[in-house]
């Protein structure tokens, strides 16, 4: 299903050359604006550039160079940033562009109210119009089916190319603007209004133009924001109290403004104030790249924070065929017997149930196929009414079916239906499976055994997210002795069975009043109101309008599993922000270590001893931390468009490694790197 | 060192967290209303003042109006305070004759000690009838300390309540503290002073003959010293459990009436952390976990124990400009060593580096040596517990209110890191919280700092300041951290009683007390509204060894950080000009 899902490189030259250009732009103070962390790095570039300015002219103590220095690398530092915000942006563009080509302006075949048929550009298509498409014409704007069958080609949305079929009524009814009819015609009620339809929805949600923040990323920002307060504070008063260590000192001059801007950039959060939007519109970009659509970030931030999963079972947990598994011959028949039967029973029938029987009388028994063009057989469909298909050659009648008109065909035939028979039927019940009976005439064979097939790896997929904290619940439409089987193998933590839709609803809020947040994925229409209760609904593409309507996210790929991919990446958004928070505070500790030996030499040369990074110069020093500064976002660029990599383990060893990771790693790297920095000035001869 | 030093300290944390468990449960008791063992003595006491004040006990409040009745309470104490100071000469119990107090140092003492800090410009001897002291500073001593534990137990509501919008009754929170826990405990507490040596009369002043006589500074005779005495073990048994510090006379708990013996000095040093350590159970009882009470207290030792290191280390080491003149500072049978400079020798450097940390680390504020005399690296230690903003113990109620905000924030930022919005103790942090803890987080450093910067900038700022070079800088930075932090210990020397340092600092005491308590509050409203999230494997635990280290790193950089550039100006060029090599 996921074959068709693009893997972008991180960095594409195209991409990159328009972020560069983005980076730019972004400078506008308006934009800036919206963070305060990188607003204050904007005001202490102006700031440093204009007093670089002023030290050309009029030198003080500091050379022009040096604050001209600071000023360049104050400015990188909001360019970095800005590129990290454009790249993550274009990323999500280049996707945005290719799903606009396919909403090419067309001619629509609008259908007026007295019937007649009338072409107007799809542009001026309103809610409510009805229009009719032919084969070979794109679907002017989002609709529902309201008379026809068609099949569709979804591939320009999807990327699935396989086509699909659309149907007037039922769960089939939603057709999607850009998709192409390709047999048949539709006629189509529209369901939005041009530059409101799904596509636009989706480009805009792609490009970022609407992005809110997310209650999340409020909640850090208050943070991020008070400690740029606090540091603005810790750096304004610096200045009276070095003027008044001066003058008890009796020697020295105080902290220049230049240098108290390039401790205050230091000292605040920039590293994750740079690249918090960045985080979140990768975030995004990552459910694209899973080809889910997300309704708002909030929703993908809600993902993370998923208790409950309901999945359902077919599609999902089983495969959504059953399997022929076992031939229970009936007293005084030989399996091969009933293998043989069942075999040629089977042979025309395509259904994935009749080709494992044959499959399983091929490899069990080592019957081979038989040609059925040779035996002359007539072949007995299946119908809705006998509810049995079967086989008529050589004056054989071999039938096969549901146990109860099973029973009736031999009874009819004066035949006996075992006792021992029927007690396999219902352990076969019991043990989740379906039983099919095969008869010869009035006598009874045995019974094939069909089971439901848990899909391979979902028992691991549901340990792992018990690791993680999240509880699986299966729906199924069957009768609570099945389920119950299928839940033991398939390793989920609960079962809803005989399932409706207000079952559904009703679990979903018995969960959500125990304070549980609920996961979700459906496609029909009667799945709306769970859907729209659940807390992360997850729609199929190829479900109803409503169904979409009342979900939060949509998944092109039409794949139950994606929700435990969608839980991830909500999870690893939310690390990826948090790791970088604690990277960007534990770097502060070196970049004292860095400046305030400098800055305060002249006044106290005894505070050289705290220089245990061996800084060569006070100048190259202070110039260190601010390249270092600067530079470490460009370097964390890449983890901030991936994301953290996420383990399902639980929270404290989740914790433990990250913290390890960004919190020791952000207190050692800056030492290291303010060095080198400092080596390579040195070399350079720059400070 | 000495070993008995060494012994002293052991049995010191020994004895302190061997009550943490007993008393932590009892005071769980009194504030769940359940029976504790003192409702037959106390319970008609509480009823009758419920009955004569109006008080409605079963009547809950929102945030917003147990914060009104915090504000409106604490500054009713204001008033009172300061009336009492500005008419003792008409008041009874005035022996000595004393005048009205001026008023800038009678606003400075009045909120110094309704906002628990006991800031003292004045000296209480010369200056405070026996009458202001016992009606108004005693007084407020009780309620202070008990006002701290009420807004602590309305944040534990807000915490342990589901989807209301009450967080408990300030008035019975109040009445509850002072009756059920403070009152007995310093009832109990000054009589085993009185029987250490510390005085408690109502007689005036006692003139005693000198043993030797001598001459005073224009060459007259003199043969006879006056004593100071009064009502003081009452005093000092609530200013050492409730954390206010306010000492009796001017020279704190080092005066031999106040602080008598060695025994005296552990027990007050005990009482020092006391209340504030057993509260952590208290907290972990209430919210149906005991463990998360011992990790926030283990996450204040982990702070406290490398500090109270450090500082016996530097006190214990002494100067080493006295090292290399051959004064004798080693550790002997005979004398306890060390920078003995501004110390009593009855307690020696370890005892009074012990007190020093404590006093500092709870937000008490009481002295028993002189902070200023202390090695530079000694004197940072005290210094830096009052800026790490109080919560390493803190003031009672007052100290674990706060770490529960650092725990907060360290769940915020843990729980991003694990992928999680992030909850403590089953409730969800969301913005508002972060608003709120964010003002928390805030107001110390910006009054401290920002306090620091306007004395360094006037004259009149600069004029109090006794000592030269990078010392007088950090006389300055030391009285702003201890107002700003409602500590109340001071560098002595330090000129502090100007009307412009008694309006500064009463301002400090002020914003810095109250503008805490009103975000706590709310953070208080917001979590009771808010639905339980039962825990899961996905669930951060805040009981672990790791959450503990991150409680205490978010404590040291958050709280922290912000001030290494001041203190690099100060104690630690210092240190390193009396440390380097010449």
């Amino acid at each position: 299903m996921m074959s068709t899902r693009t893997v972008r490189p991180l960095f594409d030259w195209p991409i990159v050359k328009q972020a560069i250009w983005g980076a730019f732009g972004k400078l506008d103070p308006r934009h800036q604006l919206r963070n305060p962390v990188m607003f204050t790095v904007l005001i202490g570039s102006i700031f440093t550039t204009l007093l670089a300015i002023r030290a050309v002219t009029n030198p003080g103590e500091e050379s022009a160079a040096f604050i001209g220095g600071i000023a360049a690398w104050l400015w990188f530092t909001l360019l970095f940033a800005n590129f990290a915000e454009a790249m993550a942006e274009g990323r999500g563009k280049a996707q945005a562009d290719a799903l606009r080509k396919s909403r090419q302006e067309v001619m629509a075949c609008r259908l007026t109210s007295n019937n007649v048929r009338e072409l107007v550009p799809s542009s001026q298509l309103k809610k409510g119009d009805v229009v009719i498409v032919k084969a070979g014409d794109l679907v002017p704007i989002d609709g529902e089916v309201i008379d026809g069958v068609a099949s569709v080609d979804e591939s320009a949305i999807t990327g699935e190319s396989a086509p699909v079929i659309r149907e007037s009524g039922g769960d089939r009814s939603a057709v999607t603007g850009g998709t192409k009819v390709i047999s048949d015609s539709l006629t189509i009620r529209a369901t939005s209004s041009p530059g409101d339809s799904f596509l636009d929805r989706m480009i805009s949600m792609v490009e970022g133009a609407k992005r809110q923040k997310t209650p999340n990323e409020i909640a850090l920002d208050i943070l991020l924001a008070a400690m740029t307060i606090v540091f603005l504070l810790a750096c304004a008063t610096l200045v009276p109290i070095s003027e008044y260590s001066v003058v008890l000192a009796g020697k020295g001059s105080p902290i220049t403004l230049a240098v108290v801007v390039a401790l205050l950039v230091c000292l605040i959060p920039t590293t994750i104030g740079g690249l918090l939007s960045a985080i979140g519109i990768a975030g995004m970009d990552r459910m694209i790249q899973a080809n889910v659509i997300a309704t708002s970030g909030r929703a993908v931030e809600a993902a993370g924070d998923i208790d409950v999963l309901l999945l359902d079972k077919t599609g999902t947990i089983t495969l959504g065929n059953r399997q022929a598994v076992e031939f229970i011959p009936a007293d005084g028949v030989t399996a091969e017997q009933l293998a043989d039967a069942a075999q040629l029973s089977s042979l025309s029938d395509e259904t994935p149930e009749g080709r494992s029987i044959v499959i399983l009388a091929k490899t069990k028994y080592g019957l081979r196929g038989r040609n059925v063009e040779e035996l002359r057989a007539k072949f007995i469909e299946f119908s809705a009414r006998t509810r049995m298909s079967g086989v008529d050659l050589d004056g054989r009648e071999i039938r096969k079916g549901a146990v109860d008109a099973m029973e009736n065909y031999v009874r009819e035939q004066n035949g006996d239906f075992p006792r021992s028979l029927k007690d396999q039927v219902s352990r076969i019940a019991n043990l989740g499976g379906t039983p099919l009976v095969v008869a010869e005439g009035k006598r009874a064979l045995g019974v094939i055994y069909l089971k439901d097939i848990v899909k391979g790896g979902i028992r691991e997929r549901f340990a792992q997210l018990r690791q993680m904290g999240i509880k699986t619940v299966m729906i199924t439409g069957d009768n609570p002795l099945t389920a119950a089987a299928i839940a033991a193998e398939a390793g989920v933590d609960d079962f809803l069975a005989e399932a409706t839709p207000e079952a559904k609803l009703a679990l979903i809020r018995e969960y959500q009043a125990g304070g549980r947040l609920v996961a979700m994925t459906g496609d029909g229409t009667n799945d709306s109101p769970a859907l729209a209760q659940a807390d992360v609904a997850v729609a199929m593409n190829s479900g109803t309008q409503a169904a979409k309507e009342a979900g939060n996210m949509v998944d092109l790929d039409s794949n139950p599993t994606k929700l435990i991919e969608i839980v991830e990446i909500g999870k690893q958004l939310l690390m990826t922000r948090g790791s970088l928070t604690t990277f960007s505070i534990a770097n502060d500790v070196s970049k004292y270590f860095a400046i305030i030996p400098a800055a305060f030499v002249g006044t106290y040369p005894e505070l050289n001893r705290l220089n245990v990074m061996a800084l060569a110069t006070p100048s190259s020093a202070i110039l260190s931390a601010v390249i270092f500064n600067a530079l470490v976002i460009v370097f964390l660029i890449p983890l901030a468009l991936r994301g953290v990599r996420y383990q399902s383990v639980g929270a404290a060893t989740l914790l433990r490694n990250n913290l390890v990771v960004y919190g020791l790693g952000g207190f050692v790297v800056p030492f290291v790197g303010i060095k080198v920095i400092d080596l390579i000035l040195v070399a350079l001869h720059l400070a | 060192m000495n070993t008995s030093a060494w012994m002293e300290i052991g049995l010191f944390f020994v004895i302190l967290i061997g009550l943490v468990k007993p008393l932590g449960w009892y005071m769980a008791r009194v504030y769940a209303g359940q029976p504790c063992g003192l409702d037959r003595a106390i319970g008609p006491v509480e009823r009758l003042l419920y009955r004569v004040s109006g008080v409605r006990s079963d009547e809950e409040m929102t945030w917003t109006t147990y914060a009104v009745a915090t504000l409106v309470f604490n500054g009713l104490g204001v008033v009172v305070v300061y009336l009492l100071q500005r008419g003792q000469q008409w008041l009874p119990m005035n022996p000595q004759q004393l005048g009205a107090v001026a008023p800038d140092l009678a606003f400075n003492t009045a909120v110094s000690f309704a906002s628990n800090t006991n800031w003292q410009a004045y000296s209480g001897e010369s200056t405070l009838s026996y009458f202001t002291q016992m009606l108004g500073l005693t007084v407020q001593n009780f309620v202070s300390a008990a006002t701290g534990m009420a807004v602590l137990i309305a944040l534990i509501r807000g915490l342990t309540r589901r989807s209301t919008g009450t967080i408990g009754n300030f008035w019975v929170d109040l009445t509850r503290s002072t009756l059920y826990i403070l009152l007995p405990l310093s009832f109990v507490f000054a009589v085993v002073l009185v029987s250490q040596g510390v005085v408690q009369t109502f007689s005036p002043s006692a003139e005693v003959a000198l043993l030797e006589s001598t001459t005073d500074a224009e060459g007259k005779s003199v043969t006879t010293q006056t004593i100071p005495l009064g009502p003081a073990a009452s005093q000092i048994a609530i200013k050492q459990l409730g954390t206010n510090g306010g000492g009796f006379f001017g020279v704190n708990s080092a005066h031999p009436l106040e602080n008598s013996t060695p025994l005296s000095n552990f027990l007050q040093a005990l009482a020092i952390l006391l209340i504030a350590a057993a509260l952590c159970y208290t907290f972990g009882d209430l919210v149906g976990d005991v463990r998360q009470g011992w990790a926030l207290l283990a996450a204040m030792l982990v702070i406290f124990v490398p500090m109270l290191v450090v500082c016996v280390w530097a006190e214990q080491v002494g100067n080493p400009r006295l090292t290399e003149i051959d004064v004798d500072q080693t550790s002997n049978p005979f004398q306890s060593g060390g920078n003995m400079e501004g110390k009593e020798v009855r307690f020696g450097a370890a005892a009074s580096a012990l007190w020093a940390t404590a006093t500092t680390a709870a937000s008490n504020g009481s002295v028993n040596s002189m902070h200023d005399s202390f090695t530079p690296l000694g004197g940072l230690i005290p210094m830096w517990m009052m800026q790490l903003g109080e919560v390493i113990f803190g003031g009672v109620g007052s100290g674990l209110y706060g770490l529960v905000i650092f725990a907060i924030l360290a769940v915020f930022i843990a729980g991003l890191m694990v992928g999680r919005t992030p909850e403590y103790l089953g409730k969800k942090i969301e913005s508002y919280e972060m608003k709120m803890a964010s003002l928390v987080i805030l107001i110390p450093p910006m009054v401290v700092l920002g306090g620091t910067a306007i004395a360094v900038s006037l004259d009149v700022g600069r004029a109090s300041v006794t000592n030269p070079g990078p010392h007088g800088f950090s006389q300055i930075l030391y009285a702003l951290s201890s107002a700003g932090n409602n500590n109340g210990s001071a560098f002595g020397g330090f000129g502090a009683n100007t009307p412009f340092y008694n309006c500064l600092l009463g301002a400090a005491m002020l914003i810095s007390r109250y503008w805490l308590i009103v975000p706590v509050l709310a953070i208080a409203g917001s979590l009771a509204k808010k639905k339980y999230t039962p825990p899961s494997a996905g669930t951060l635990p805040t009981h672990t060894p790791l959450f503990i280290v991150l409680v205490a790193g978010m404590v040291l950089l958050v709280g922290a950080l912000t001030f290494v550039p001041a203190l690099a100006l100060g104690p630690v060029i210092e240190h390193l000009q009396l440390t380097a090599t010449r």
